[in-house]
């Protein structure tokens, strides 16, 4: 018996990533048409849709639950938009899920979709004194690769990585990319082409920093009633995770200036980012040790090394083994990021963690085509959102 | 003639010889908050203590480090044309909080090893026709320094 607290991902569906410079509703609107297509559903029979936001586009990005239902035709049902940077997906996820858990809808549409500028995300425009986020530049030129190359040396120090596993995730995950139809970048490079790419934020380099991108993601979920009556198989959410930090918060995050002080109150024996899984996995009573793939978010290479660890597929300081060992890829024991990740994808914000949700259904439906990771039977998202928005999602066949 | 040097920020750090960054301390939590009114920041529980304002240590350990090699957007103002910049985060030994800020001018990158005691310096940050504004800088300690300079607290 399906615990109640599931969910079912009846349909998914995206528009492909790239740099394509139109309005971010067309996109969300593709990927939603898709999604209900999948489903076998109509926008007639969606009770409410949650959406992430784009703060890229002005006041229709602000309010994207509402462009996406004037896009596809205002019906008078509620929706939700959601911000919480990166994590914005994770919260429309939820948001749709607790109203069908609530019994008050039987299909939501969850969304997200962003058009992009070029070059390096910065802050609101203005001189804007009391915000850290524009201070953060202004007063240190601290950019989100800064915060990526922080982390980076950081690990190369505690635990002896090397350029040469970073290096080794860009080119392991650029094989599968170059086979996803929705990636942006389809070129498969080597370690050598990574390590020859122009250094950004030491140690990191060009190749291992995600990109900005455009692109759309939905989903349909369904209750399990509503899904049985409409399928004979399908994918079900069984956890999702929206942690925020506990204070003192040890690990310097965008765009703080510094962390939070233990001088005082001891730091919590689980650190924030290994805490965003975690709860995923304590709501769906599954831990790592089940799982058959993750995608987590490679804002650098050697950030999803940290992430191995995070979301618990070895101790702090095994990342690299695991890399080494060939386990992380496909065809590997535990794969990560089997879609190409964001280094294939490049950072689409509201639209991040639905697609990593697309990923996991067409992987465990058995739809992957040849990054297909065999057998798969459940996979977890992790994610963070600056500002302390942390985003897991658990996905069972 | 010389210019003005003058805080890229007011109040987020003395200017004296011994520059030190200002942060808040709740003598009921035991925390250190910096910058001080920026991102509002307090330990649960003590959301309405009453925050002293103090200076906190101007040495600590290096924790990470990373040289940016790209120019970053506005609000950063860049020398034209762009020079590569590193930006350091200290822990403080006393206040257990790590704090970044950027390496000072003339340092080699190249040398630092994590782990390595740092103090805080002025340094200049941009300038235009006037002044010289200036922003706190990271540096290794010099050896004679010692690390174990406290957080004096300001009367």
């Amino acid at each position: 018996m399906a615990k109640s607290n599931e969910v079912a991902i009846l349909g998914v569906g995206m528009h492909p990533w790239g740099k394509w410079g139109r309005n971010f509703v067309e996109y969300g609107v593709h990927a939603i048409q898709a999604a209900l297509d999948d489903a076998g559903l109509s926008w007639n029979d969606v009770d409410f849709l949650s959406a992430g936001e784009t703060v890229r586009n002005g006041y229709p990005g602000y309010v994207a639950a509402s462009s996406f239902s004037q896009a596809m035709g205002f019906r008078g049902i509620p929706i939700a938009s959601c911000y919480a940077a990166c994590a914005s997906g994770s919260q429309a996820v939820e948001a749709a899920r607790m109203r069908i858990l609530a019994g008050m809808a039987d299909v939501c549409v969850v969304a997200g979709a962003d058009t992009t500028p070029k070059g390096f995300l910065a802050p609101a425009k203005g001189e804007r004194t009391l915000d850290p986020d524009w201070l953060r530049f202004r007063l240190l030129g601290a950019t989100n690769p800064t915060y990526f190359g922080l982390y980076a040396r950081r690990r190369m120090d505690l635990y002896g990585a090397t350029e040469s596993d970073f290096a080794r995730v860009k080119a392991k995950n650029s094989k599968v990319g170059a086979t996803n139809p929705n990636a942006r970048y389809r070129k498969v490079f080597t370690e050598d082409e990574v390590l020859a790419s122009p250094l950004v934020a030491d140690p990191l380099r060009l190749l291992e920093i995600c990109a900005t991108s455009d692109g759309g993601a939905a989903l349909v979920l369904t209750s399990l009633d509503f899904a049985r009556k409409h399928a004979t198989d399908f994918v079900r959410i069984a956890g999702v995770s929206t942690v925020t930090p506990t204070f003192p918060n040890t690990l310097v995050d965008m765009p703080n200036f510094a962390t939070d002080s233990a001088a005082g109150i001891a730091a919590p024996d689980r650190g924030f980012k290994d805490s965003i899984a975690h709860a995923a996995y304590e709501e769906a009573g599954i831990g790592p040790e089940d799982l058959s793939l993750a995608e987590v978010y490679d804002l650098s290479s050697a950030l999803e090394l940290d992430w191995y660890e995070n979301i618990g597929l070895c101790k702090p300081g095994e990342a690299e083994k695991l890399l080494r060992a060939g386990d992380t890829t496909v065809g590997g024991r535990i794969p990560v990021n089997p879609s190409g990740g964001l280094g294939a994808f490049g950072e689409a914000v509201p639209a991040q963690a639905i697609a990593q949700v697309c990923e996991l259904a067409w992987q465990l439906r058995g739809q992957a085509g040849e990054r297909q990771v065999e057998g798969a039977k459940v996979g977890v998202t992790a994610n963070q959102g600056l500002f302390g928005h942390g985003s897991s999602i658990l996905c069972v066949k | 003639m010389a210019k003005n040097r003058v805080p890229a920020i007011d109040g987020w750090f003395t200017t004296g010889d011994e520059p030190r960054l200002i942060g808040l301390h709740d003598a009921g939590s035991g925390s250190y908050f910096f910058p001080k009114d920026v991102a509002i920041v307090r330990a649960p529980g003590h959301a309405d203590a009453e925050l002293r304002e103090v200076e906190l240590s101007r040495t600590g350990k290096l924790w990470s480090y990373t040289t940016n090699h790209y120019q970053p957007p506005e609000p950063f103002v860049s020398p034209d044309p762009f020079v590569p910049y590193t930006v350091a985060a200290v822990e403080l030994t006393d206040e257990r909080m790590v704090v970044l800020g950027q390496l000072d001018d003339g340092v080699d990158a190249g040398a630092l090893e994590v782990g390595q005691a740092m103090e805080l310096v002025l340094g200049t940050l941009y300038e235009d026709d006037e002044n010289e504004y200036l922003v706190w800088k990271w540096r290794p300690a010099h050896p004679s320094d010692g690390s174990g300079a406290g957080g004096a607290e300001a009367a």
